[in-house]
């Protein structure tokens, strides 16, 4: 508690928390209504929304896992993120369909996709390297603003890059997955959501237990936590750095590849639109906790899922608006993300 | 008891070492020298240049000018990491254990060079023993410790990259007087058990109590050097660095 309200009057304090729980009962009232009366209406246009949700959020989380771990590591905002997952989507189109030629569902295509998959992730993950290499690393001890500055100069850089690939206008092609749909006891789903859901999952356990369970993810965690410790243990910061901008890049390359191949568009601006969408779910999981990204992500994706899907709503042209609503009130409410540490540590 | 100090090997060796925060000189022109087996105290008053030094030798901060060997090879200028795998470890200032993670974590950390997973486990049995405490509190979270379990953590994770050269910043920080005399005991057991040790100490007396040999800094210079036993038997020494202790 800060010392203002410390020092305030005790009856004020309460009457603070007591709207404060109002608030929050009539909020959650509110959502509860409104997706319990839509799931009655109509429970399998629920659960399909809900499978489109739940598979924009697994790109979402994807992104956002580059925001938290850069963040959880050297506490920088990587804006230059979401066009980093720009260039993965461009190099896929380039690679897949124009360079392989690879257009619609055929087993050799399938083959190709998982190639292209690879090739995105090493593609992204040297990109964002390099950047941290020659941007970032030098500005490692300087006020934060500097590396914050650079980011968003790296962010214009690698947007032009994609303009001169792809070009202005969004190019459009024949994905490999199918854009049609199968129905299980009337709730529908896209091919493409399975196809994402199911590559996304394995993808973020590989990446948890990596950080958790590995000697280089402790060495992760432990440069994030304190860097001359970590040096004094043997540990080489530098690469330790390098290997999180790699993890970080490889799966906006993930991402970039399949937001390609579920909207069949690529285009040279996508980056902004989604890094900040992304960037909101790291921030709503609570930005540096890898869980809380995943859990943002797929929260953000669901949201807008109901919101933009469902019949009884406020619709698709409010989508943003919702999403940063949920933001701003999180933040209110739980300035450190659903899953952030609130609590500084004792030193 | 004491070794004598001409008859071992030259250990680690600074010479003429000078190190600048920006404009401000933290330590000016000094020599000093570690022989194998000794435990050598660097002692001086606060902002003396005494943390300066040791972090500067651990390669966490890069020397102005001078030159700094271990076991014969120029350390001075080589990334703080390399500079563990030559076998020199510390435990710095203010413990800096990693708060969030448990104190197994920690003490695996301090290992996290070492390929022999027997001898991991034996050292971390070893560390266990000296400090029984930790053993109770294995899985708990580091940064909730209290700051003398913390700083017993901070000096058995440095035990656990199994130093030729453990390098202790004010390990008896924090410690209660019984505990300081635990951490001294423990010390001078490591030194026993084959470690040489530099040390530096706001308790210099106790320090002076345990070393073979010492030097004495005084705002980034080296004041004075000589046998421990010596220094502690002067009375102009007393008088300046011991009083209050
Ligand atoms: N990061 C820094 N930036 C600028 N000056 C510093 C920095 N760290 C230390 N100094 C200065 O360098 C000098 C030596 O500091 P150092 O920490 O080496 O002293 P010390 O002998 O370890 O003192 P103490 O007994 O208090 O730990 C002091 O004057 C201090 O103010
Ligand atoms: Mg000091």
């Amino acid at each position: 508690m800060t010392s203002t309200t410390a020092s305030a009057p005790r009856a004020s304090v309460n009457v603070g928390k007591l709207l404060t729980r109002i608030s929050i009962v009539l909020i959650a009232a509110v959502v509860i209504y409104w997706l319990g009366r839509n799931f009655l209406d109509s429970p399998t246009q629920f659960l399909s929304v809900g499978i489109t949700g739940l598979s924009n959020g697994a790109l979402y989380a994807l992104i956002a896992l580059g925001y938290t771990l850069v963040y959880g590591i050297i506490e920088l905002i990587n804006f230059a993120h979401g066009d980093l997952f720009m260039l993965g989507a461009v190099f896929s189109y380039f690679f897949l369909t124009s360079f392989l030629g690879a257009e619609g569902a055929t087993p050799r295509n399938y083959a190709m996709l998982g190639l292209t998959l690879v090739l995105a992730m090493v593609f992204c993950a040297t990109l964002n390297v390099v950047i941290e290499r020659l941007a970032y690393r030098r500005l490692r001890d300087a006020p934060k603003l500097a590396p914050l500055i650079t980011a968003v100069g790296v962010s214009f850089v690698l947007q032009f890059i994609g303009l001169k690939w792809n070009g202005s206008a969004p190019r459009n092609f024949t994905t490999v997955l199918p854009q049609t749909s199968f129905t299980v006891a009337g709730v529908v789903v896209p091919w493409n959501a399975l196809a994402i859901i199911s590559l996304t999952i394995p993808l973020l356990l590989v990446l948890v237990t990596l950080v958790n369970k590995t000697k280089q993810g402790r060495a992760m965690r432990a440069t994030a936590q304190d860097k001359d410790a970590a040096r004094l243990m043997g540990i080489d910061v530098n690469k330790t750095i390098s290997l999180v901008f790699a993890l970080g890049g490889a799966m906006a390359g993930a991402a970039g590849l399949m937001f390609a191949q579920s909207v069949g568009t690529v285009a040279y601006n996508i980056g902004f639109q989604l890094g900040l969408i992304a960037f909101t779910s790291a921030v709503l999981g609570g930005v540096g906790n890898l869980y809380g990204a995943v859990l943002g992500g797929f929260l953000i994706g669901v949201i807008q899922g109901f919101n933009d899907g469902l019949p009884f709503g406020p619709g698709q042209k409010w989508s943003q608006t919702v999403v940063f609503t949920i933001l701003i009130l999180l933040m209110v409410y739980k300035p450190a993300g659903l899953l952030g540490k609130a609590t500084t540590e004792k030193v | 008891m004491s070794t004598e100090r001409t008859n071992s090997p030259v250990m680690l060796s600074v010479s003429d070492l000078t190190v600048a925060y920006g404009a401000i000189t933290a330590v000016q022109n000094l020599n000093l020298e570690v022989r194998q087996g000794e435990i050598v105290t660097l002692i001086g008053s606060n902002g003396a240049g005494k943390s300066t030094t040791l972090r500067t030798i651990s390669g966490l901060l890069k020397p102005k000018s001078g030159q700094i060997t271990f076991e014969g090879e120029t350390i001075s200028g080589k990334p703080g990491h390399e500079i563990v795998k030559a076998g020199l470890c510390q435990s710095p200032e203010g413990r800096r254990i990693f708060p969030r993670m448990s104190v197994d974590e920690n003490l695996e950390l301090g290992a996290f060079l070492q390929k022999d997973q027997e001898l991991i486990k034996a050292t971390r049995e070893r560390v266990l023993d000296l400090f029984p405490r930790l053993r109770e509190r294995i899985d708990q979270k580091a940064g909730t410790m209290s700051g003398g379990e913390q700083q017993m953590l901070a000096v058995g994770r440095a035990m656990m990259g199994q130093p030729k050269l453990l390098i202790l910043d004010e390990p008896s920080m924090g410690l209660a007087p019984v505990l300081v005399d635990v951490i001294f005991e423990t010390i001078e057991k490591i030194r026993e058990s084959g470690t040489t040790i530099l040390l530096v100490e706001q308790n210099a007396l106790a320090a002076l109590r345990i070393a073979d040999y010492a030097y004495v800094l005084e705002s980034g210079h080296l004041k004075l050097e000589g046998y421990a036993k010596e220094l502690a038997d002067d009375p102009a020494i007393a008088a300046a660095y011991l009083g209050g202790h």
